[in-house]
C-alpha cells in the first residue's frame, strides 16, 4: 500500500468511503435514531468519541494484542469507552440518553467501530488511526444528520424542534420512511462519487433452455460464465 | 433501454392484444364505478378523479423524461393507476394529498423500479397505504352518501365500522353509505368485473377464489359472509387490484394460492386487527409473496422424467 497523506486519511471517511452511505455499515443505529435531527447529532457525536478513542488505544496496543484473541480484546476496549460515554451522556444530557435508549450501549457492537479497528487501527500507527477515526466519525455524523434533518422536516414539519412546515407526512418518521430516505441518500452519495451501480454478474439468460443455441451475445457470455 | 426481443424457437403465437387495449378495457370497466361515485358523492368526486389521473400521467411523463427513457404515457397504464388511486380515497381529501399519492404510485413504486411491468407491488395500493400511514385522520374521514345535498358535510361510519343493522344489503349493493369513492357501489364494481372477464382481460380465478375464501373465513370467525363481501374495499380489491398482471402469479395454481392468501388475510385483519379494513394490506403482502409463489408452482419442463409418484 502506498503511503498516503494524513489529510487523505482524514477526508476519505467523509464522502469517498463514507461509513454509512458507501460502506453501508452501522445501518441499525442509522435507521433507528434518525427520527429527529438532534437525536442524529447525539448519536453521531457519541459514536465518534468512542471511535477516536478506541482507534487510538487499539493502534497503540496493536503489537501487544495476540492475533488469535484480537476481536475480544477490541470489544473490551470499545466497551470500556462506550461505558464512559454513556455515563457522560447520562450526566450531562439525560434527554438525549432517553431518546437514544438501547442504541447508546449498542455502540459496542457498532460495525463501523469494530470495522475500523480491524481494517485500519490494527495495522497503522496512532496518529493516522486517530485521524481515520475522526474522519469516519464526521462522515457518520454527517450522514446521520442529513437523514435526521430530512426525516424530521418531512415527518414532523420541524428541524431541531423549530416548526418550519405546515404539514406532516408521518411515514417519514416511521421505519419505511427511514429506509426510503436511506436509499435516496445512498443514491446521491454514489452519484457524487461518480460510481455507476455495477451490473449484476448473473447473465439474463441464466436458466434459459435456449442459452446454448441462442445467438444473442448475452447468452454466449452466460454459458461461458456457467462453464 | 435495450428493446431487442429475445426470440425462442417456433411455433410462435401472435395476437392483437396490446398493453394499450388492455388498459383501455380496464378503464371502461372502471367507468360504472366512477360514474356511481360521482352520483353518490357529487362533483367533488369528479374533480378528485381528474386530479389523480392528470397527476399520474404528468408524473409518469416527467419521470421518464428525467430518467432519459422513452415516453410511455401512451399505454394508458398511468391513467388506470390514477383512476384506481382516486377510487381508493375518501371524497373530501385535500387534492394536494392526492397528488402526493400520485408521486408515490408513479415515481417511487413504478418508475424507480423500471416502469410498467417492473413494479413490485400494485402502485395504486402502495400509494393508498402510504397515505393511510402518513395522513391517518384525512384518510379516514368518511362522508355519507349524498352529503352534498345537505347544508354541512358530516362524517359517517363505514359499513365495516358501523353498528350491526345500520345498512341493509340493498344499501351496500347500491352504495348508499360512506366509504372510499370507488368501494361503495358494489353493483357497479361487479358490472366492471363481468366486463373484464368477458373481454378476457382478467381470469376469473383470482376474484372468485379471493371472494370465496373471504366468505368461508367470515363463517369461520362468525361474521356475516354476504355483509363482509359487499362492504369495504373487498370487491374493488378482488376484481381490480389483486388481478394486476405484474404482481400476481402467472400459473393457475399460483393464482389460487395467491387469492386464498388474500382472502384469509383480509378477514383476519378485519376481525382481529385494530383497523376496520384489511384488503389493501393483504393484497400488498401477497404481491410481495408473488415471486415465491411462482417459484413453488413452476410447471415441470416437458420431456423430463417425473420424480416420485404423481401428485
Amino acid at each position: 500500500m502506498a503511503k498516503r497523506s494524513l489529510w487523505y486519511e482524514f477526508t476519505k471517511g467523509i464522502i469517498k468511503e463514507n461509513p454509512v452511505l458507501c460502506l453501508v455499515l452501522g445501518t441499525c443505529p442509522t435507521l433507528a435514531v434518525t427520527t429527529s435531527a438532534s437525536n442524529a447529532i447525539g448519536m453521531g457525536i457519541a459514536a465518534t468519541a468512542v471511535l477516536v478513542c478506541s482507534n487510538a488505544v487499539i493502534s497503540a496496543l496493536r503489537k501487544v494484542i495476540p492475533d488469535k484473541v484480537r476481536i475480544p480484546a477490541y470489544i473490551t476496549i470499545i466497551a470500556g469507552f462506550v461505558t464512559v460515554v454513556q455515563m457522560l451522556v447520562k450526566a450531562f444530557s439525560p434527554a438525549i440518553n432517553d431518546a437514544l435508549g438501547i442504541y447508546l450501549p449498542l455502540i459496542v457492537v457498532n460495525c463501523i467501530i469494530l470495522g475500523r479497528a480491524e481494517m485500519y487501527a490494527s495495522k497503522n500507527p496512532v496518529l493516522p488511526s486517530i485521524l481515520d477515526g475522526i474522519g469516519m466519525g464526521v462522515g457518520f455524523t454527517a450522514a446521520l444528520l442529513c437523514m435526521g434533518i430530512i426525516r424530521e422536516l418531512l415527518g414532523s414539519g420541524s428541524v431541531f424542534g423549530v416548526q418550519l412546515l405546515p404539514f406532516k407526512i408521518l411515514i417519514f418518521i416511521l421505519p419505511p420512511g427511514g429506509f426510503f430516505v436511506f436509499g435516496i441518500l445512498i443514491m446521491i452519495a454514489n452519484a457524487l462519487n461518480g460510481k455507476k451501480g455495477k451490473k449484476a454478474a448473473a447473465s439474463p439468460c441464466e436458466g434459459c433452455p435456449m442459452a446454448n443455441s441462442c445467438a444473442d451475445k448475452h447468452c454466449e457470455e452466460g454459458v461461458k460464465n456457467a462453464d | 433501454m435495450d428493446q431487442k426481443l429475445y426470440v425462442s424457437s417456433s411455433p410462435h403465437f401472435r395476437s392483437n392484444t396490446t398493453t394499450r387495449r388492455i388498459m383501455l378495457d380496464v378503464i371502461i370497466a372502471l367507468l360504472p364505478t366512477t360514474i356511481a361515485s360521482c352520483v353518490i358523492f357529487g362533483f367533488r368526486a369528479l374533480i378528485l378523479v381528474g386530479v389523480c389521473v392528470a397527476g399520474c400521467v404528468l408524473m409518469e411523463y416527467f419521470a421518464r423524461k428525467i430518467m432519459k427513457r422513452d415516453t410511455t404515457i401512451g399505454d394508458l397504464s398511468a391513467v388506470v393507476t390514477g383512476l384506481l388511486l382516486a377510487l381508493n380515497l375518501p371524497v373530501d381529501i385535500n387534492p394536494l394529498i392526492a397528488l402526493f399519492g400520485c408521486l408515490v404510485a408513479i415515481v417511487v413504486v413504478k418508475q424507480m423500479f423500471g416502469g410498467i411491468g417492473m413494479n413490485f407491488v400494485n402502485p395504486a395500493l402502495a400509494a393508498r397505504i402510504v397515505l393511510l400511514v402518513s395522513f391517518p385522520s384525512a384518510m379516514m374521514r368518511w362522508v355519507p352518501a349524498f352529503w352534498y345535498q345537505g347544508a354541512d358535510a358530516v362524517t359517517a361510519a363505514t359499513p365495516l365500522a358501523a353498528e350491526k343493522g345500520t345498512f341493509s344489503y340493498i344499501d351496500l349493493l347500491l352504495g348508499l353509505h360512506g366509504g372510499s369513492m370507488g368501494e361503495v357501489c358494489a353493483a357497479a364494481i361487479l358490472l366492471g368485473g363481468v366486463y373484464l372477464v368477458i373481454r378476457k382481460v382478467i381470469s376469473p380465478i383470482i376474484p372468485c377464489v379471493y371472494l370465496g375464501t373471504a366468505a368461508l373465513m367470515s363463517l369461520v370467525v362468525g361474521a356475516d359472509p354476504l355483509y363482509q363481501l359487499l362492504s369495504g374495499g373487498l370487491l374493488l380489491g378482488a376484481i381490480f387490484m389483486a388481478t394486476d398482471y405484474t404482481t400476481s402469479p402467472v400459473t393457475n395454481w399460483g393464482k389460487v394460492i395467491y387469492a386464498v392468501g388474500c382472502g384469509v388475510l383480509t378477514i383476519l385483519l378485519r376481525s382481529f386487527s385494530n383497523m376496520p379494513e384489511g384488503v389493501s394490506f393483504s393484497i400488498l403482502l401477497m404481491n410481495i409473496l408473488t415471486p415465491l409463489i411462482e417459484l413453488l408452482t413452476r410447471p415441470r419442463t416437458l420431456g423430463f422424467v417425473k420424480k416420485g409418484a404423481k401428485k
